[in-house]
């Protein structure tokens, strides 16, 4: 079993799945660990697809499995795992996070209040919002 | 902090959201949020998400975001100032030039906030477009790696793997090393420091190497005060 984290959160994957600094999934539990999966177009996330690099298709896909982390180092994302290779982190590019500054459209989270309920940013469309962070430390 | 600008102008389609970066969420942050017993939202975000999207540095930094959806100031101090460099380590007093600093930024930043909750659009502490966009400050490579390391570590400290945890989170620092709250964060997940904030000798010794750089940096608001205050540990 491995532990696929993204900014989405964390889901364990059950069996067999890496390959040396590579994490191999099926398609089905790549969407559900990431939210991208194969498609004839390449590895996708709704309407956005990253066709497979041609000449390199044994090294981004195996039949129903698809190489996540070949296809997320490809999109420029960061990758890491801990030493075992039973963590495995999926993060994001600096160019998505700064073009997504730079739309001024504010970036919309999800996150729970103290109660447990889940409020999103967007929720608020309509009011002028005064977003500010602050900690106990 | 925010209760009063936020009762005083809540008919005035204005909405406060403060989000708590706290790795152990409600375990450190309740107590907190009982003593100021906000009517606002108030969110717990234990992975740092919002500084991750936002790229913010410290706390506490704000974004000011209009009806639709726009930012119109991209993030920055929320009024806070250096000045607090300037108390004394033993007893936290401060000097009175420092406090009243401290206190003419914090009044300054609060009637810009009060200004644009009244007046969004018309206010003109409302950036327009490209002033907005010149004020943003952009991530870089090291940036969204320092996130994805701090992420990774965050969850190997708190799911029985604390050494390889430490490391991550070690190296998002090194990665990062602008973010006082990553550093802070650490701090606090080791337990470090008393009197409700993380602070020790390694913290302070930090805080004396920025010398005349800011630990927060100004908003570029008329009338903030820009300078220190005081003379900062060469």
């Amino acid at each position: 079993m491995v532990t696929v984290l993204t900014e989405a959160g964390h889901k364990d994957v059950p069996g067999d799945n890496t390959r040396g600094d590579d994490l191999w999934l099926s398609s089905g539990d790549a969407e559900s660990a990431t939210g991208w999966t194969l498609k004839p177009e390449g590895f996708c996330q709704g309407d956005v697809c990253v066709p497979t690099p041609q000449g390199k298709e044994a090294e981004f896909t195996d039949g129903d499995a698809v190489n996540v982390t070949a296809f997320w180092r490809h999109m420029g994302r960061p990758v890491l795992h801990d030493s075992a290779g039973d963590t495995w982190m999926l993060g994001n590019s600096a160019s998505e996070r700064g073009s997504a500054l730079e739309s001024l459209e504010a970036p919309d989270f999800t996150l729970p209040d103290p109660r447990g309920a889940m409020h999103s940013l967007s929720d608020y469309r309509g009011k002028k919002v005064f977003l500010t962070t602050w900690s106990s430390w | 902090m925010w209760q009063a600008v936020y009762e005083d102008h809540k008919d005035d389609d204005f909405m406060v959201i403060a989000v708590a970066q706290e790795s152990r969420g409600l375990e450190t942050a309740q107590e907190f949020i009982d003593e100021a017993n906000p009517s606002y939202v108030v969110l717990i975000d234990q992975e740092h998400v919002v500084s991750d999207l936002y790229n913010l540095t410290n706390v506490p930094q704000a974004i000011w975001i209009d009806e639709g959806g726009q930012i119109v100031r991209p993030p920055e101090t929320a009024g806070s100032h250096d000045g607090w460099r300037a108390m004394n380590r033993e007893d936290m007093s401060m000097p009175d030039n420092s406090a009243a600093t401290i206190a003419k930024a914090q009044e300054t930043y609060m009637n810009a906030l009060r200004d644009w909750a009244k007046n969004g659009a018309d206010s003109k502490f409302a950036f327009d477009e490209v002033a907005a966009r010149a004020h943003l400050r952009m991530p870089t490579d090291n940036t969204a790696l320092a996130f994805a390391n701090f992420y990774l570590g965050q969850y190997l400290y708190q799911n029985g793997n604390q050494a390889e945890g430490i490391a991550f989170l070690e190296a998002a620092v090194d990665l990062k090393p602008e973010s006082w709250t990553m550093y802070r964060q650490i701090m606090n997940l080791k337990e470090v420091g008393q009197m409700g904030f993380a602070a020790d000798e390694a913290f302070f010794a930090r805080v004396d190497a920025l010398g005349a750089e800011r630990y927060y940096e100004p908003p570029d608001l008329e009338g903030f005060p820009t300078e220190l205050g005081f003379e900062p540990v060469a």
